[in-house]
């Protein structure tokens, strides 16, 4: 059997051999930024409650706070290099959203107060609250039929 | 305990996602937007809640927790005030989130310039 191979042959049986292993490590970067994310807005929470906010009102005061959190950190730069590392981990918690607000009103500011920052401010945020206000809308009306 | 759970359960809610980014290459915007429909719909059924029992800040963080909260916020609208609680249920209960975002985003542009790539 000759032990000579060729770089091409070596990749395709690394491939073979961890066919996965790009998407389970992505996975386990995003399964521990994204915990370590929603556990940091449960201490906000419990810092709330036991201020003696309601359980809604704690809740808003943590989504407001990660919010805003996110929205520095994108400000300085470092939002974005945790995103290279996170993946879904820094996209899909409330603080990704955040991001996906800010990060255009910066980018776009130099194309002027109203087209530039003002439009480009909803770039992302628009979708997500244009179809999420549109289903809660149908969820409401299937509700006030039915519920 | 209440860390625990909402390490794991946010921390799941996110390997979902990076899966639908991994094998359907939707992008971030989508993720989001998918995130938003499914935690509504989730929220409408009654589902979602019991995640949130479990998980506590680890559902309501993620976007599912955003389109859970307008949900919740019309079907409590609606209980309150009738009819008119579908048009303001959605956006009266996710205001204070959306707010500080344009506004803390609006400030950090007028702040901070591009970061050269």
């Amino acid at each position: 059997m000759g032990k000579e191979m060729t770089k091409e042959q070596y990749d395709e049986m690394v491939k073979k051999a961890s066919p996965n292993s790009p998407i389970v490590k992505n996975c386990i970067k995003a399964f521990i930024v994204g915990g370590i994310i929603c556990t940091i807005g449960q201490i906000i929470t419990n810092i709330a409650k036991f201020y003696g906010a309601s359980t809604e009102d704690a809740g808003t005061y943590t989504s407001v706070i990660l919010v805003i959190a996110a929205s520095v950190l994108t400000g300085l730069g470092l939002y974005s290099k945790l995103g290279k590392f996170a993946g879904a981990g820094s996209i899909v918690p409330i603080t990704g959203f955040s991001n996906s607000v800010t990060s255009p009103a910066i980018e776009f500011k130099k194309e002027g107060m109203i087209l530039g920052l003002g439009a480009k401010i909803f770039i992302v945020a628009g979708p997500v609250i244009l179809y999420g206000v549109l289903t809660s809308v149908i969820v409401g009306i299937v509700y006030y039929i039915f519920g | 305990m209440d860390y625990v759970n909402a390490f794991w359960v946010g921390g799941l809610i996110c390997v979902i996602g990076q899966i639908l980014i991994d094998k359907t290459k939707l992008t971030s915007a989508r993720i989001l937007v998918f995130y938003v429909i499914a935690g509504c719909i989730l929220g409408g059924l009654g589902i979602y809640r019991y995640v949130v029992d479990i998980g506590g800040a680890g559902a309501t963080v993620p976007l599912l927790g955003f389109g859970y909260n307008l949900s919740k916020g019309v079907i409590k609208e609606i209980d309150e005030s009738g009819f008119i609680g579908i048009l303001t249920g959605g956006l009266k209960a996710t205001a204070a989130g959306i707010c500080a975002a344009i506004l803390s985003a609006f400030v950090m542009a007028l702040i901070f310039d591009p970061k050269e790539k």
